[in-house]
């Protein structure tokens, strides 16, 4: 509305685009080279908390939505909100099964 | 610089569809449209995705033996190569809303040229799964570490490479309509149909390609990198 000559959504500089793509590529040597260490149930830990770092710097500046409507925002939150369901609900019948078989287990 | 700003406006017009009262809400509903389906893929792949976590709580040891047959060299080449294209993407988009359609182009030629790479390195893969028997079906092969005490059953590490056919056959037909889409802006875009007031697509192309590319950072994680640990 304040715009109106201008129609052109938020431009990010090249800078931070090399910056964002830089911090990918270290982040999934790093998730390889943690891969070969043997840390237990922490190797698993490690590379989803490294994915879900690479996946947020996708979305917030390759995907603009740091400098979207609140309206994407929302759709965004609504979409790991049904997969939290989906996968969430769903693991809480798997990994509890075993409850009812092995009492105390 | 003011003959081409009113052809660049004049574009735009003509671009501006007559629902909408103005570019900018033309703008923000074709972006809010393609995250709305950018959410039903999230559910798409989520799908998958919730079958591979139960099949790997229910199986893990026969998931490790699976994927331990990963080429974990080419998969992280190929993030890196994802990663890479989604950089050119981003710039190329940039290009777009700088109105410099020339970059624009250059810079979704390299994105496309990353994306085929993606699949060559693929195919390799593929090409070496399908030789050593690793591709479910009455073909399928597998040998657990020791036979005398087999730490799991190859009928489980099947369901592995079941659902690795799918997630990532799944993630590499996304690439292929990926890289059509990308020509298709090549195409538009040396035809002049992208101005700083319009380049609705371009945006939207983007924001598929990142998803993509979204993607393929959980699979390579979760099917490549489960467990160095070899079973006991």
């Amino acid at each position: 509305m304040q715009e109106t000559t201008e129609s052109v959504g938020h431009i990010v500089p090249a800078k931070l685009y090399v910056t964002i793509w830089a911090i990918l590529m270290a982040m999934t040597i790093t998730t390889v080279l943690v891969a070969r260490a043997d840390i237990g149930p922490f190797n698993v830990v490690v590379a989803l908390v490294i994915a879900t770092i690479k996946a947020t710097l996708v979305v917030l500046f390759f995907m603009h939505l740091r400098y979207s409507p609140k309206l994407t925002m929302a759709t965004v939150v609504a979409a790991m909100f049904f997969l939290f369901l989906l996968l969430g609900l769903t693991m809480t019948d798997y990994l509890t099964r075993a409850w009812l078989t092995n009492p105390g287990y | 610089m003011a003959t081409s700003d009113i052809g660049d406006i004049q574009v735009a017009e003509r671009a501006l569809q007559h629902h909408f009262a103005d570019m900018e809400q033309q703008r923000d509903t074709s972006s809010f449209g393609m995250w709305m389906f950018l959410l039903t893929e999230i559910m798409f792949f989520g799908g998958l995705f919730c079958a591979y976590l139960v099949y790997r709580a229910s199986y893990y040891q026969a998931f490790v033996e699976g994927s331990q047959k990963m080429n974990i060299v080419l998969g992280a080449t190929n993030t890196a190569v994802l990663i890479c294209s989604s950089l050119t993407m981003a710039l190329g988009v940039r290009a777009a809303q700088m109105g410099k359609p020339k970059l624009m182009v250059i810079l979704l030629l390299i994105t496309i040229l990353f994306g085929f790479g993606f699949l060559g390195i693929k195919a390799v893969e593929y090409h070496e799964h399908w030789e050593n028997h690793e591709f479910p079906g009455p073909n399928f092969h597998f040998e657990t570490g020791n036979p005398a005490h087999p730490a799991s059953d190859p009928q489980h590490t099947q369901i592995y490479f079941s659902l690795y056919w799918a997630m990532t056959g799944l993630h590499a037909l996304h690439m292929v309509i990926g890289i059509g889409l990308v020509a298709w802006l090549v195409i538009a875009g040396l035809m002049g149909a992208y101005t700083p007031h319009y380049y609705n697509p371009v945006e939207n192309v983007g924001l598929y390609w990142h998803f993509v590319d979204l993607v393929w950072i959980y699979l390579f994680p979760m099917l490549y990198l489960i467990s160095k640990k070899h079973g006991v």
